[in-house]
């Protein structure tokens, strides 16, 4: 176990260096002047700009940049954001808590649901509960999520006034946010009503961000179902006197999760990477949204720092999986 | 009262293609603490039927049977929940692949001490303590270590005795091992049947042994049933069918044995058994036998007497040639 951790996290330094190449070139092949975007319509004067060039670094040649950015990465020093004069470091934190809080919700519904639909699909191979659900499935893959998210707007906060429309809390309440998680803080705040006007205003953007992994775990769970019902130590479960849900559930259910916890663990990743477009519509404060506001500042910084913080979670969270991998599968485990 | 007792048991198949009839009429009869053997090729409807008493086949399978008694219980009309409290417990049985039989993701311990807690009220040391009684009876060195393996971790003989471990555990009245040893080594399969036998004598459970291996009928059993294209063709004891087999397709199966062939080339049985829509109107042996005539393609046989192994066969043979034929030459 030790030797794969380790075999593991030595495969973390040739991504991080192909990440910072990537984030340090991607943001610079863009057209844009960072300089020119910060100073508005206002413009700014020829020596003003030289200044603000040589204070930023641009005067100095590529290489000597992406050096500087390295070692500065090795410091712990992510840079100043362009446009906040913060930085980077302190508002990748600030922002991921919500990020995170959106992405646990939406990946425990996707689960909690996809899971047993996948199972009783597989079960019911080809009955009315089987079409259904996987034609939903497709339905709900397919759709686009702003779209979607257009209309559970719509329906729940406009039609039927049921939850809020946006934002993460009710504009009434006002506390510390210690964690970052609005779950947490509100209900550590202590004001009446703060943690229900939390929920609320997380079931709209996590159902909206649950629906494509909601589709896709429930689709994987029944295929793996469907092959693994056909194995020889399901009939040796049914033989043994097992009930069908022991047989379905434990036995077959069991072996099913392998590919099932890859999809879930890959969800996972893309979904702290930024929900962009859910986190745009219900205007969370995530990271996906402080990304894109960066890219369109051509910040810089923020951009190759926050690309980097980005890809290290989802190599931590790829590394997770491999590791509960393992404890489902004991051939792994022993490898 | 016979333990187990099967009468006029069909299974049909649905296919895309039409009904397909998997088992056609077949009877079984175990006794107590009985070896019975059910021989045939491939195709020959033995697993499916015993799988059918087991109430292991899919959805696809009808199953429809006269009688389908085990030990007072009659199997067509019970619950499911009701059988659920017989097999595993009452009635076990092992698999062809020992090494796919046994799920990857659960040690032997927990697989065998499952099926003790299903159906016993043991304690959890009380289950431990039966897991490793077992594991010594079926001869597993270092028990206690080996409940805690995982299937991968053993090998295919290992396997088997594992399964054999899983299936005793609630110290069924009734061991169905369905051709227990092909998937094995040919050392090991000695050794497998050797133990099967060995247990069963030891624990007085009867044992249906599922082959197409005549060598392991000769030296294991004591009741032999041939089985041709889902029908019983044959029952006899063991001595009697190798003496003197009455049908024409267990006197061929039996010249197809290595040890027992004289001329230089190994006979063997021409054409293969017939599948869903090659099956002939008469007698099913028919196209293949050396006997057939008009009678017999055009046709169904009855099974003959007791005294001729219940044969299903116009011309039942006695001493290798066919009887009852009217034109004599």
């Amino acid at each position: 176990m030790l030797s794969f951790l380790i075999r593991r996290l030595a495969t973390f330094i040739p991504t991080f260096i192909g990440v910072t190449i990537i984030a340090f070139a991607f943001i610079r092949l863009l057209p844009g002047d960072p300089i020119l975007l910060l100073a508005g319509e206002r413009g700014v004067s020829p020596e003003r700009y030289e200044q603000l060039r040589q204070q930023f670094g641009f005067d100095q040649p590529m290489w000597k940049q992406y050096l500087d950015y390295v070692a500065g990465i090795f410091q712990g020093d992510l840079g100043i954001s362009f446009s906040t004069k913060r930085p980077v470091l302190d508002e990748f934190l600030t922002l991921f808590p919500a990020t995170v809080e959106l992405a646990l919700c939406a990946i425990i519904l996707a689960t909690l649901i996809g899971i047993p639909a996948g199972v009783i699909a597989a079960v019911n191979r080809g009955k009315f509960f089987d079409q259904a659900l996987m034609s939903s499935a497709l339905v709900g893959y397919s759709m686009p999520i702003f779209w979607w998210a257009l209309l559970l707007i719509i329906v729940f906060s406009g039609t039927l006034g049921w939850t809020p429309v946006s934002g993460r809390i009710g504009l009434q309440y006002f506390f510390d946010t210690p964690t970052g998680f609005m779950l947490i803080d509100s209900l550590l705040s202590g004001q009446s009503g703060a943690f229900r006007s939390a929920v609320s205003h997380l079931i709209l953007p996590t159902v909206a961000l649950a629906t494509i992994p909601l589709a896709v775990i429930a689709r994987q769970t029944r295929s793996a179902m469907l092959e693994v019902l056909g194995e020889d130590y399901v009939r040796t479960a049914r033989a043994k006197g097992m009930s069908p849900m022991r047989v379905n559930g434990v036995h077959a259910l069991r072996n099913a999760l392998i590919p099932v916890i890859t999809v879930i663990g890959l969800s996972v990743g893309t979904l702290l990477a930024g929900a962009i477009l859910t986190e745009t519509i219900f205007s969370w404060p995530g990271i996906g949204k402080w990304m894109v506001d960066s890219i369109f500042r051509r910040d810089y910084q923020v951009v190759q720092g926050g690309l980097l913080l980005i890809a290290l979670v989802v190599m931590i969270v790829n590394l997770i999986v491999d590791v509960l991998y393992g404890l489902i599968n004991p051939k792994i485990r022993k490898g | 009262m016979s333990l187990l007792e099967i009468r006029n048991l069909s299974v049909d198949f649905a296919t895309a293609s039409g009904k397909f009839r998997a088992v056609d009429g077949v009877d079984v009869t175990v006794d107590q603490g009985e070896l019975l053997a059910i021989v045939g090729e491939s195709g020959s409807g033995k697993s499916v039927s015993m799988l059918a008493l087991m109430g292991l086949l899919p959805w696809t399978a009808t199953v429809t049977a006269d009688k389908l008694e085990f030990d007072g219980h009659d199997l067509r009309k019970i619950s499911g929940r009701q059988r659920r409290r017989i097999i595993g417990k009452d009635i076990s049985m092992i698999f062809q692949e020992p090494m796919s039989s046994l799920n990857p993701a659960f040690t032997i311990g927990w697989q065998i001490k499952e099926s003790l807690r299903k159906h016993t009220n043991m304690s959890r040391s009380q289950r431990q303590d039966r897991a490793v009684e077992l594991m010594q009876q079926v001869g597993i060195p270092a028990p206690e270590k080996r409940l805690q393996a995982y299937p991968h971790q053993l090998s295919g003989g290992m396997s088997q005795r594992a399964m054999i471990a899983m299936a005793l555990a609630n110290k069924p009245k009734l061991l169905i091992a369905d051709e227990p040893t092909t998937a094995l080594d040919v050392t090991i399969q000695a050794q497998i049947l050797e133990l099967l036998t060995g247990l069963q004598q030891e624990t007085g459970m009867a044992l249906v042994l599922i082959t197409h291996d005549m060598g392991v009928v000769a030296e294991t059993v004591q009741r032999v049933q041939v089985q041709y294209a889902g029908q019983r063709v044959e029952l006899q004891e063991v001595d009697g069918l190798f003496e003197n087999p009455h049908h024409p397709y267990t006197a061929a199966l039996l010249a197809a044995l290595p040890e027992r062939a004289i001329e230089k080339r190994l006979p063997t049985i021409p054409g293969v058994v017939p599948g869903q829509f090659d099956r002939p109107q008469g007698c099913l042996f028919s196209p293949r036998c050396k006997f057939a005539d008009a009678r017999c393609i055009a046709e169904r046989p009855t099974p003959a007497g007791r005294d001729l192994g219940y044969a299903l066969c116009h011309y039942p043979l006695i001493d290798g040639q066919p009887t009852g034929k009217e034109t004599a030459a």
